[in-house]
């Protein structure tokens, strides 16, 4: 299925990239400001929808990854350049900072490590800190904290926000989207890939990003390289509604037997969450929550922030990291097919360093012989969806003027109008996740209770599609059964002509 | 810009509790906004097309709609006096009583008036809230959201479902499920009694032969794209899980009707005092709240079982609004009403400084106690009232009427085994 508005679509690509994740989109984005043509094929119904939409959301400052490691440096390469490119793509960040927590002398002596490897990364204005300095910057930290490592410039953003935002901005700069397209099979006998996707259709392109995520290893044997494998490890959360127990800084504790990194941290829409479990496992597609992770992280939670309101909990959820073979990135041209270029295990911190991976797949490909001149017009900037229950007054009538729909508030939780639901449509959503993803839509304290029905219909409408083709998030996800026998449907009417 | 508007009464929601309030402070010589988010006044009532409502404050038995349309017509014919603004949802509440609103007919608007009325109702408890752990699939849904799809919407949720909770807009949403020749395989209420109504029970279940499973929950959800199946888990007293229980039910649908909660946001933000046992605004006999001039009632104050009670309420809450935007200022609440025993909230929690004539006194207690009494006394000793029931449930709400001179200090409301 081809984007309406991929304007140029030649028989051969220039460079195809497999998976919309942050990953593949940010260097699509990227990618936009050459003289190339560009697709993106991505197997499900919208961008951000694999790990990429399930993860902490936490631009890491960079202490954690081994010195001299891919994961180190992209991940301080990517903090530094955070703030240009989500400030030009119009996405949430804020550099709250994080503190990682010691309770204990081996919390403390792992602290004075984290330090070391900061220093050596790079990290810049990390400080050791005592627990009372650690409550100065942050009262709801527990008292049982004795020391902390701060690190002023971590940071906290919306990665689905990103992740669509740079997929808007690619496809602005004209970028072509294959949409409900999973790659199975590639031919590599000519001189250039013919990407053939289930259902019969393929792309053809000369140079491939490999950004399938999870299942970037089995993309990898398509062109006959086994050189690494993937394996997922589950992450589960819980997303807590906005009260006055929320933190403002994100709250590690030191890594230790008792957790393995469980944290406490705001979202860049306001809200707390406790998160994440890692358990690995084999199967790449359960992505369900457990009684056994929602207990550890409860427990691990009012560790950290004695005071955190866990009976505020609005949604639990989990996220699969994908974890290379290799324990690092694999970002490389593959040894079997050169212009087959990898972006695999790409676990945390990907979503941090996705603009510093994009800079990296772009070097490569240059490398293997892809020119890559600057084209004329590119224009880096990508207008946010704008947020009634952000606009001042002044702001709120004028749009309202303008158009009425922004006066009509559909989902009360979040405060979200018909306009920006519209909106979200017209720039892509096809789906409810994909209008909640763009707008907030549902994803306030009674979850679409409220709003579900009515943003089924907004779907409906707009689209010019029945309502009981909407689906929650594609495939065969139906948000509905099918029309109710016509008799009672008259019923119905009835009632709503008299009321 | 923006224009302020001024009215001696403005009510945010125009459901049963609204429109009753509406009318009263009419009656008793306000003018008055009546602020609704929906398209059209009514309230939840708009979706509940089955019979039951009016028994009490009609002597008959209607529709929710018929039963809205009544109120809704006596408003209309106050229209000089009552000002519906459909399409409105208040914003903000300050403390102040200054009410944001905005519709996409008048833009963001401003109102100041003389006293408020909260009548916003309740939602739901989720899934989230619950925290049923699986996958996450399309098929989840509350049983008000499903009602409305069905009622109003013209669609069906899904054809093989699972019902998680026993209270009424479940039991109601069994038989039209059936109706709607979608199969209900079972309702799952985790305690050993039902929070709906009995003639609910036996209407909605037992005539179509859906089984009533207590002590059993769903300790699962399964299906990648949309439920394909729950799992169901038997506890014990304490509500644990027990081990080897467990048992897979293929379904395409979990609906779950497992509590409402009073959307009190608005009452948060102006910084009035909420009961934690009832998850509305702590009251006084004249339904005024914690601040000065702000009254609150129906399910936004608590959640009621029936709508004729919600009206009673309403027109204490309306008339008393009128008379504080007139006068610019009511006894402030002094005494306190408490809970004890069996007896696990009272609504009013206070009472004035000046009461008068006969005062309603509504409850619920915590758990299912048969026989019961019920013993209303002074704080000092003395009985105010005192009377035996054959049984007494968490799920009907239970009432008793004092005379207001024969209270002296804080009042006790006790319910006990016998
Ligand atoms: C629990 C958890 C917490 C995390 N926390 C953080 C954090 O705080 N900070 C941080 O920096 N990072 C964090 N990460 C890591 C970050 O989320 C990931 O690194 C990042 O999202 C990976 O993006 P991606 O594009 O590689 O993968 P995905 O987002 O998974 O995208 C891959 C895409 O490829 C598509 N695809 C797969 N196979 C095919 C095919 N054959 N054909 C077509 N399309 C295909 C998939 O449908 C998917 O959309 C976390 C990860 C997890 C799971
Ligand atoms: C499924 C179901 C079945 C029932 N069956 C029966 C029965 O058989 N018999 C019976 O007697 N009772 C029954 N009841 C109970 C009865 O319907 C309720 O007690 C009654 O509707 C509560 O009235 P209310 O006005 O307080 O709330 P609601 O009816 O919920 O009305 C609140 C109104 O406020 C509006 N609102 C909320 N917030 C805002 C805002 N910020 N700005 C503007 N407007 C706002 C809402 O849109 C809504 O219209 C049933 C209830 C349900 C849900």
């Amino acid at each position: 299925m081809l984007e309406a508005d991929g304007l140029n679509r030649p028989d051969v690509f220039d460079c195809a990239v497999i998976g919309g994740g942050v990953i593949g989109c940010a260097a699509a984005r990227l990618l936009s400001r050459y003289d190339i043509s560009l697709a993106l094929i991505e197997a499900s119904e919208d961008v951000s929808t694999g790990a990429s939409r399930a993860n902490s959301g936490i631009a890491h400052a960079g202490y954690d990854a081994a010195p001299g490691s891919a994961m180190a440096r992209l991940n301080v390469r990517g903090s530094a350049i955070y703030g240009q490119w989500c400030g030009e793509l119009g996405v949430p960040f804020e550099r709250c900072g994080s503190l990682v927590l010691a309770f204990g002398e081996t919390d403390s002596r792992a602290l004075a490590e984290l330090y070391e490897s900061g220093l050596a990364n790079g990290v810049p204005d990390m400080s050791l800190i005592s627990g009372d300095e650690a409550r100065a910057l942050e009262p709801r930290v527990s008292p049982d904290a004795i020391r902390a490592l701060w690190a002023p410039t971590a940071g906290i953003t919306s990665p689905y926000q990103l992740t669509i935002a740079c997929w808007e901005n690619a496809r602005a700069n004209g970028l072509a989207t294959f949409f409900d397209t999973r790659v199975t099979g590639v031919d590599c006998s000519g001189d250039h890939f013919i990407l053939n996707a289930d259902g019969g259709a393929s792309v053809r392109a000369r140079y491939v990003i490999n950004a399938a995520g999870l299942f970037a290893d089995e993309v990898a044997r398509m062109f006959a390289d086994s050189s690494f494998s993937i394996k997922p490890r589950k992450g589960e959360y819980i997303l807590l509604d906005r009260d006055d127990s929320t933190p403002r800084r994100v709250l590690f504790q030191a890594p230790s037997a008792m957790g393995k990194g469980v944290l406490v941290s705001p979202t860049a829409d306001g809200n707390a969450f406790a998160g994440p479990t890692a358990l690995d496992q084999t199967d790449k597609a359960d992505a369900s929550t457990t009684r056994e992770g929602a207990d550890e992280l409860r427990r691990l939670a009012l560790r950290s922030v004695p005071g955190l309101n866990l009976r505020a909990a609005i949604t639990a959820f989990s996220g699969l990291r994908a974890v290379g073979s290799t324990g690092d990135f694999i970002i490389r041209a593959s040894d079997i097919q050169p212009r087959l270029i990898h972006a695999a295990g790409i676990a945390s911190p990907g979503l941090t360093s996705a603009p510093a991976i994009a800079e990296e797949l772009a070097d490569i490909l240059a490398a293997q012989g892809l020119a890559l001149k600057e084209k004329p017009g590119w224009n880096p900037v990508r207008a946010p969806i704008e947020r009634f229950a952000a606009m001042t007054t002044e702001r709120q009538a004028e749009v309202i003027a303008d158009d009425p729909r922004w006066g009509h508030v559909i989902c009360r939780c979040e405060t979200v109008t018909e306009g920006e639901i519209v909106e979200a449509i017209r720039r892509g959503a096809r789906s409810m996740d994909g209008v909640k993803r763009r707008v907030r839509a549902g994803m306030g304290r009674c979850q679409g209770g409220f709003c579900a029905p009515r943003v089924i219909e907004l779907l409906s409408r707009e689209r010019g599609v029945p309502m009981d083709s909407i689906t929650k998030s594609g495939g065969g996800s139906l948000m509905l059964a099918g029309p109710i026998r016509e008799s009672a449907r008259g019923f119905a009417s009835e009632e709503e002509a008299r009321a | 810009m923006t224009g302020v508007r001024v009215t001696d009464v403005a009510i945010i929601g125009a459901g049963p509790a609204g429109l009753a309030a509406a009318i009263t402070a009419a009656d008793n010589g306000a003018n008055v906004l009546l602020l609704e988010r929906d398209s059209h006044p009514g309230g939840i009532l708009r979706q509940c097309i089955h019979n039951g409502f009016g028994l009490h404050y009609f002597g008959e038995e209607l529709t929710g709609p018929e039963y809205a349309a009544r109120f809704a017509d006596e408003a209309a014919k106050r229209a000089g006096r009552v000002t519906l603004m459909t399409d409105t949802m208040a914003l903000s509440l300050s403390g102040d009583r200054t009410i944001t609103a905005v519709n996409p007919h008048d833009g963001p608007l401003t109102i100041k008036p003389g006293a408020v009325v909260l009548a916003m109702g309740c939602r739901e408890r989720t899934r989230g809230a619950l925290g049923i752990p699986g996958t996450r699939p399309a098929g989840v849904y509350t049983a008000g959201a499903a009602q409305r799809l069905v009622n109003l919407d013209g669609y069906l949720p899904g054809r093989r479902a699972v019902i998680l909770g026993s209270g009424d807009i479940g039991l109601i949403m069994a038989r039209r499920l059936t109706w709607e020749g979608a199969k209900v395989l079972m309702v799952c209420e985790l305690m050993n009694y039902s929070s709906g109504l009995n003639r609910n029970i036996s209407q909605c279940l037992r005539d179509y032969g859906i089984p009533l499973h207590f002590n059993t929950t769903v300790s699962r959800v399964h299906g990648a794209e949309r439920v394909e199946a729950v799992t169901i888990v038997s506890v014990d007293d304490k509500r644990q899980a027990i081990p080897g229980s467990e048992r897979l039910v293929e379904c395409d649908t979990l609906l779950l009707s497992v509590g409402l909660l009073p959307e009190n946001e608005l009452t948060r933000m102006a910084g009035i005092e909420l009961d934690p046992a009832t998850g509305g605004a702590v009251v006084d006999e004249r339904r005024q709240t914690s601040l000065p001039g702000v009254f609150a009632c129906g399910n936004v104050l608590q959640v009621h079982d029936l709508a004729d009670h919600v009206s009673r309420e309403a027109e204490t809450a309306g008339r008393y609004a009128a008379r504080f935007a007139a006068a610019g200022s009511l006894p402030a609440p002094a005494l306190r009403v408490r809970a004890e025993g069996f007896t696990r909230y009272v609504v009013p929690q206070r009472i004035s400084a000046k009461p008068e004539g006969l005062i309603d006194l509504y409850y619920r207690v915590s758990d299912a106690v048969k026989p019961a009494r019920l013993v209303v006394k002074s704080s000092d000793g003395g009985t105010i009232l005192s009377r035996r029931k054959q049984a007494m449930t968490p799920g009907e709400m239970e009432r008793a009427s004092i005379d207001s001179a024969k209270l002296s200090g804080d009042t006790v409301v006790l319910t006990e085994a016998i």
